[in-house]
C-alpha cells in the first residue's frame, strides 16, 4: 500500500517535471527550426541544397576529373561505366563539367546575392529610416531600375564588363538590388508606427537604438526570405546569360552556356543537353523549396 | 480620376527621358563602335570616321543625344546600323509582329488554364488535386525557359521525332516555342488565383451569401470570382507586356525572327538607336501596363483612391 502510494506520488512528480521541461522557453530561432523542418518540400529542398553544396563545393575532390582536362581521343562518347554522363565535343568528362558548372552558379547565386544586399539593404535602411529627400531620391532610382529592362540592362553591363565570373556577380547583383531595398524599406515604414516604437520613444530611447534594438531585428525575417529567394533567380540569370553568349566564357565551365553548347547537336547527342538542364533544374527547385519554407517558418502569418 | 492618370503620364515621360538618357550614355561605354569591325576584319581608319560622320556619331555625345530625342519625338528614331537598308521604326514592324504571334496564344493558354488550376486547387484545398497543382506550378515557375524548350527539343524532336527542332512559318512551329514559353506564366496564374481564391473563400460576406441561402454557384461565381479578380489584375496584367516583347531564349532556341534576338545582337553590333528603340519600347510598354493596373484596380475595388487618399474599411 505504501509503495503504491510513493509510486503514484514519483509518477506525479516526474510528470509535472517533465511538463515544465516542455514549457521551458525556447529561443524564436529554436521553433522556427522546428517549423522549417515540419514541412515536407521544405525538407526535401534543404537535401537538395545539401546535395548540391557537396557535389558543386566539393567538386575538386569528388569530380573524376578537373574541369579543363580533355582527352581529344575520347570525345563525343554516350554515357558509360567509364563517363557516367558521356563527354563532349573536346573530350571531357561530362559528369566533371557538369559537377563544376554547379560550384560556378553556386559561387555565382550566393556572391550576387551578396552584392545585391550591400546595395539594396544600406539603401532600403536609409529611405525606411530618414524618409523625406533619402527617401524621394531613393525610390526614383528604384522606379528608374524597374522601368530599365532587366535583361538589356544585364546584357550592356556584361559587354561593357567583358565575359567572367567577376563580373557576372558584379552586374547580377548591380541588376537585382531593387527588391531586397523596397522591401527593407516597406518593413521600417510599417514598423515605425508600431507602438512598441512609439512607447520605446516616450520612455527617452535614442533614434539610434531604437533603429538598431527595435526596427533592424524585426525587419529582418522578411528580408532573410526575400534573400533566399533571390539565390534561384541569380542562378538562373547567370545560366540565362551564358545561355544567350554574354555570361561565362570557356574554360570556365557554366551550365547555361553547356545547354547552349548543346543545342546544335542535340538531335545526336542528346546527354549533353540533357545532364545540365537537369542541373539547373535541381538547383532551381531546391533553392526555392528552401526560401519557401524559411518563408512559412518565419512568418506563419504571411501565405 | 482624370489628373491622377495625367500625373501618372507626366511621371512615366520622365521615366522615359531617364531611361533613354542612362541607355545612352552605358551604350557608349561599350567599347569599339558600331563601325569598327567589317565581314573581313578591322575597316580602316578613313573608313570609319566617313561612317561616324555620316551617322552623325563624330559629335560630342549631348550633341547626339538633344539631337535623337529631337528626332525621336518627331516620329523619326534612326536607322539600325545591323540592317542600314530599313528604319528602326520599320525593323521593329517586321519582326515584332511575330513576337506577338507567339505570344497571343501563350497569354491566352497561360490564363485560361492557370486560372482553371488555381481555381480547381483552390476548391479541393488540401487534396492530391491541390498538392498536384501547388507543386506544378512550384516547378513551372522555377524551371527556365530554355531548359524547358530543351527538354521539349529533346522529347518531341529527338525521341518521338514528331517536330522540326526549330524553324518559322507551319502551323506545327508555334507548339513548342508556345508550350516553354506559357508554362512560367500559367504557373504564376495558377498559384495567385489559388492564394486569391482561397483568401475570399475564407471572408465574412461569403459565408453570410452561404447562410442565406444562396446556390453554390452564385456564390462562386459572383461573390468569389469577383472577389479574387482584384489581386489578380494587380499581379497579373503587368506579365503581358512581358510576353509581348518576347523571350531571348525561346526566341534563339527555336530560331524564331521576332524581336527578341535583338535584344542581344543590337548590344553586340553596338547598334545605338536600335538598342534606344528597344529601351524605350519595353520602357514605354511596362510603364503603360502599370498606369492601366492601377485604373483597373480603382474600378474593381471602389473602396481604393488613387493620389493619396485613404483607403476605407
Amino acid at each position: 500500500m505504501a509503495t503504491s502510494t510513493s509510486v503514484a506520488r514519483e509518477d506525479l512528480l516526474a510528470g509535472a517535471e517533465a511538463r515544465l521541461r516542455v514549457q521551458a522557453p525556447r529561443s524564436a530561432a529554436y521553433y522556427a527550426m522546428r517549423r522549417y523542418f515540419r514541412q515536407r518540400l521544405a525538407v526535401v529542398g534543404f537535401v537538395i541544397v545539401l546535395f548540391l553544396m557537396v557535389i558543386g563545393f566539393g567538386a575538386p575532390l569528388l569530380a573524376p576529373t578537373g574541369y579543363a582536362d580533355a582527352d581529344l581521343m575520347s570525345a563525343n562518347e554516350y554515357p558509360s561505366w567509364h563517363h557516367p554522363l558521356g563527354t563532349d565535343a573536346i573530350g571531357h568528362d561530362f559528369l566533371s563539367r557538369v559537377m563544376y558548372g554547379t560550384r560556378t552558379s553556386l559561387i555565382v547565386g550566393f556572391s550576387a546575392v551578396a552584392v545585391a544586399c550591400l546595395i539594396g539593404i544600406p539603401l532600403g535602411v536609409a529611405a525606411g529610416l530618414y524618409g523625406g529627400l533619402t527617401d524621394f531620391v531613393v525610390m526614383r532610382l528604384v522606379e528608374i531600375m524597374t522601368a530599365f529592362p532587366g535583361l538589356l540592362f544585364a546584357i550592356f553591363l556584361m559587354t561593357i564588363t567583358g565575359p567572367g565570373v567577376r563580373n557576372i556577380i558584379l552586374v547580377i547583383g548591380i541588376t537585382s538590388w531593387v527588391t531586397i531595398c523596397r522591401l527593407m524599406r516597406a518593413q521600417l515604414l510599417t514598423l515605425r508606427e508600431q507602438e512598441y516604437v512609439t512607447a520605446a520613444r516616450s520612455i527617452g530611447a535614442s533614434e539610434l537604438k531604437i533603429a538598431v534594438r527595435h526596427l533592424l531585428p524585426n525587419a529582418l525575417a522578411p528580408v532573410i526570405v526575400a534573400i533566399t529567394l533571390a539565390i534561384p533567380l541569380a542562378i538562373f540569370a547567370e545560366a540565362g546569360l551564358s545561355y544567350i553568349g554574354v555570361g561565362i566564357n570557356e574554360p570556365t565551365p557554366s551550365l547555361g552556356k553547356m545547354v547552349a553548347d548543346s543545342a546544335p547537336y542535340i538531335r545526336v547527342y542528346w546527354y549533353l543537353g540533357l545532364f545540365p538542364t537537369l542541373a539547373i533544374a535541381l538547383i532551381m527547385l531546391g533553392f526555392t523549396f528552401v526560401g519557401d519554407g524559411l518563408r512559412d517558418a518565419l512568418d506563419p502569418r504571411q501565405m | 480620376m482624370a489628373r491622377y492618370i495625367i500625373g501618372r503620364l507626366l511621371s512615366l515621360i520622365f521615366v522615359l527621358f531617364a531611361v533613354s538618357l542612362i541607355a545612352f550614355l552605358l551604350m557608349h561605354q561599350v567599347p569599339g563602335g558600331p563601325f569598327s569591325m567589317s565581314d573581313k576584319g578591322p575597316l580602316p581608319a578613313a573608313t570609319q570616321e566617313a561612317m561616324l560622320r555620316k551617322y552623325g556619331l563624330d559629335k560630342p555625345l549631348w550633341v547626339q543625344y538633344t539631337r535623337y530625342i529631337w528626332h525621336a519625338l518627331h516620329g523619326d528614331f534612326g536607322v539600325p546600323f545591323q540592317s542600314p537598308t530599313e528604319t528602326v521604326t520599320g525593323l521593329i514592324m517586321r519582326t515584332w509582329p511575330v513576337t506577338i504571334k507567339i505570344g497571343i496564344p501563350t497569354i491566352a493558354i497561360a490564363y485560361a488554364l492557370g486560372t482553371l488550376f488555381g481555381f480547381i486547387a483552390a476548391l479541393k484545398q488540401n487534396t492530391w488535386v491541390d498538392y498536384t497543382v501547388s507543386f506544378g506550378a512550384t516547378l513551372g515557375m522555377v524551371v527556365p525557359n530554355f531548359v524547358v524548350a530543351i527538354w521539349l527539343l529533346l522529347l518531341f524532336s529527338v525521341y518521338l521525332g514528331w517536330l522540326e527542332p526549330g524553324g518559322w512559318g507551319k502551323p506545327q512551329d508555334y507548339i513548342m516555342p508556345v508550350i516553354a514559353y506559357c508554362l512560367a506564366p500559367m504557373a504564376l496564374v495558377a498559384r495567385y488565383t489559388r492564394t486569391c481564391i482561397l483568401d475570399v473563400l475564407r471572408a465574412d460576406y461569403v459565408r453570410t451569401a452561404r447562410a442565406k441561402g444562396l446556390a453554390e454557384q452564385r456564390v462562386l461565381t459572383w461573390h468569389v470570382g469577383r472577389n479574387a479578380l482584384i489581386p489578380f489584375v494587380t499581379i497579373l496584367l503587368p506579365e503581358i507586356p512581358n510576353i509581348l516583347t518576347g523571350s531571348i531564349f525561346i526566341e534563339s532556341t527555336f530560331r524564331i525572327p521576332g524581336l527578341g534576338r535583338f535584344f542581344v545582337t543590337s548590344t553586340q553590333a553596338r547598334d545605338y538607336p536600335m538598342i534606344l528603340a528597344l529601351v524605350l519600347l519595353v520602357a514605354a510598354f511596362w510603364g503603360l501596363t502599370y498606369i492601366l493596373t492601377d485604373v483597373l484596380y480603382t474600378v474593381l475595388d471602389p473602396r481604393i483612391r488613387l493620389g493619396g487618399g485613404k483607403v476605407a474599411g
